[in-house]
């Protein structure tokens, strides 16, 4: 085990190159619904259990359901409502069980990038090869689903190696060059998109995620209430918007429709996604949009930028 | 350690679920039910009445509300007791100021223990459901089947015996099931059970013995999630129903008719310091004129026609 994987270097928060987003927006607004599936009763792993109770493991297991047979539709009208494409986080083998809704999303123009085979397969414990070839089956499912080359990953269950993302990039070469696994939704270190250092040298960004904001951590980890976290989004957004003034910045929404589609969740997640997008100079874009703008005119300097900030210099 | 060769294979990847329990199939993609009067939500309350024993044995695990602390726990034990003594006497006093109807799942043990208050629930002419022998006796994974099955017959046996009613409803203790249960239930007679939380509408659950009625009892919605595991606030827990009620209203106008299925623990919310957050709720409940006050049986009856 390492200290560090050294995936990017200290770039402080001021005196960054500025970004301003198409349109001259100072913020760029994605929400990416984690759409998964979790097996009923998966292989051991060694290193983690999918369940806390013997399987069947009904609680657990019928909730993620739930966001699968009710939620799902009720948060993608609700998008649809404010002029929001998701970027789906998406268990691939979805496209096998519920091809629907793949197609639906497909219709309104949604982006769908990997978050592994299921939700119950983490990375822990796989061997380089076999790692290499669930990225590749993730990759060649949604390609074969949905015609799209994937951009983005999230480790399954936010489970990684250190190869992680240096597989991820390299897969996407070996299948589509560079129009496939650009970026990485897996790090938390800013909120703005940072270059990331892969042992293959590819042009390949983090883009924020926020798991601050994710439904999941708030209401399962962190217990918050459904009307503060609306009010918590609210907040992110404003300190965000108002930074944008300076430089461009990046909001995301991760959510999953086993938590915010519930309803006693869906007035205040209306409540904050209608105050969000109320607001001029914000760009209601995607994942892969805001990776592709970035590489294309920011990246380069970033990385000067990033260099020149290695040595004591204030 | 290193996963295995068969990490990667992926037996149930195909069309619809991992198993052949129910079928895959989206809320939304459904016809819409029409509930009686032409109402929009359905709220079904239920009321649990349970006895957690003082010699817990946590077999596999704790029971979540049980005891904790080295035996006697008298703290939890007394606690939870408060809700059949008293809680559940502020309970009736709510529902009767506000016409409100509920049905009642049960422990076998408790209609054993208290037969005054079985017989009180029996007179006020409650729906009995029954909610397993008692908090600990768990349904899980890799339990004997001849172990459960007499147990799910002696729980249901009794409980109709003493009651006198027809018990068609059951809920595991802690939600929690074995491979078997739902064969079990159906093979003694259930007709719906409330233990998956898959749905917000019933739907067809299928066994060897027969089909069974899943009906959507929320976990997220109820007060001992809410208040005990998410540690809330009371007026939180109203505010969620509040915004809840008014979403299902809401959608029912354009989908069908929808549910609002409340869990109460009289242990908790027939506490003097919140059993009027209850009364707020059912303030609130009973001014929308768009709800049904509906026993589950009767909303089953409803989705079978």
């Amino acid at each position: 085990m390492k200290q560090d994987l050294g995936l990017y270097d200290y770039w402080p928060y001021e005196n960054r190159p500025k970004i301003r987003w198409p349109g001259g927006a100072k913020l760029a607004f994605w929400v990416a619904p984690n759409i998964e599936y979790y097996e009923l009763d998966p292989p051991q792993n060694p290193f983690r259990t999918a369940w806390p109770q013997p399987i069947p493991a009904i609680p657990g297991y019928s909730i993620r359901d739930y966001g699968n047979r009710v939620g799902h539709v009720r948060q993608m009208q609700l998008l649809n409502k404010y002029g929001i494409r998701g970027s789906v986080s998406l268990s691939t083998a979805l496209c096998d069980h519920h091809p629907e809704i793949i197609k639906q999303c497909r219709d309104l123009d949604w982006e769908f990038f990997s978050h592994g085979i299921y939700n119950t397969r983490y990375t822990y414990g796989m061997t380089e090869d076999q790692e290499h070839e669930m990225i590749r089956d993730s990759i060649e499912s949604i390609f074969k689903h949905t015609n799209q080359k994937c951009a983005g990953y999230l480790a399954p269950a936010l489970s990684h190696s250190e190869l992680t993302l240096d597989l991820f990039a390299e897969v996407g070469t070996e299948l589509f060059g560079n129009d496939a696994g650009i970026y990485t939704c897996d790090l938390f270190h800013d909120d703005q998109p940072t270059p990331i250092h892969l042992r293959s040298k590819k042009r390949f960004v983090s883009i924020p995620y926020s798991l601050e904001m994710n439904d999941t951590i708030a209401y399962v980890s962190n217990k918050i209430e459904p009307r503060r976290y609306g009010q918590i989004l609210k907040d992110n957004f404003d300190q965000l918007y108002k930074e944008g003034d300076n430089s461009g910045t990046v909001m995301c929404i991760p959510t999953h429709n086993y938590q915010i589609s519930c309803p006693h969740r869906m007035k205040s997640y209306e409540e904050a996604l209608e105050y969000i997008t109320g607001h001029s100079d914000v760009w209601v874009t995607t994942g892969r949009e805001i990776a592709e703008y970035y590489l294309e005119h920011y990246y380069d300097d970033a990385v000067k930028d990033i260099a020149g900030k290695q040595e004591c210099k204030s | 350690m290193s996963t295995n060769k068969n990490y990667l294979k992926y037996p149930h990847r195909s069309l619809g679920m991992d198993h052949s329990l129910y079928k895959w199939s989206m809320l939304d993609d459904r016809p819409p039910i029409q509930w009686p009067n032409g109402k929009k939500l359905a709220l079904w309350i239920n009321i649990s009445l349970q006895f957690f024993p003082l010699n817990q044995q946590n077999k596999p695990f704790p029971v979540p509300g049980g005891m904790t602390m080295p035996y006697p726990d008298l703290r939890h034990y007394t606690l939870r007791d408060y809700g059949n003594r008293i809680g559940i006497y502020r309970f009736f006093d709510a529902l009767d100021k506000y016409g409100m109807q509920s049905s009642i799942a049960m422990n076998t043990l408790v209609a054993q223990r208290y037969p005054y208050l079985l017989n009180k629930v029996i007179e006020r002419g409650h729906e009995i459901i029954c909610h397993g022998d008692h908090m600990d006796a768990l349904h899980y994974g890799g339990q004997p089947i001849e172990e459960e099955a007499a147990l799910v017959q002696k729980s249901l046996n009794e409980l109709r015996q003493l009651s006198g009613q027809p018990v068609k409803g059951w809920i595991s203790p802690a939600k929690n099931e074995s491979h078997n249960t739902p064969q079990l239930l159906a093979a003694n007679g259930i007709e719906y059970f409330c233990d998956w939380v898959n749905d917000d509408m019933p739907y067809e659950f299928y066994t060897d013995k027969g089909v069974l009625i899943a009906m959507p009892l929320s976990t997220e919605l109820e007060d001992k999630f809410i208040l005990m595991n998410n540690l809330h606030s009371e007026s939180s827990y109203k505010d969620q129903i509040i915004d809840a009620c008014d979403f299902l209203i809401d959608e029912a106008s354009t989908k069908g008719g929808r549910i609002l299925a409340l869990n109460l623990h009289p242990w908790l919310l027939g506490q003097p310091h919140r059993i009027q957050i209850l009364d707020q709720v059912f303030e609130y409940l009973s001014s929308k004129k768009d709800i049904w006050s509906a026993n589950p049986m009767e909303i089953v009856r409803v989705f079978k026609s």
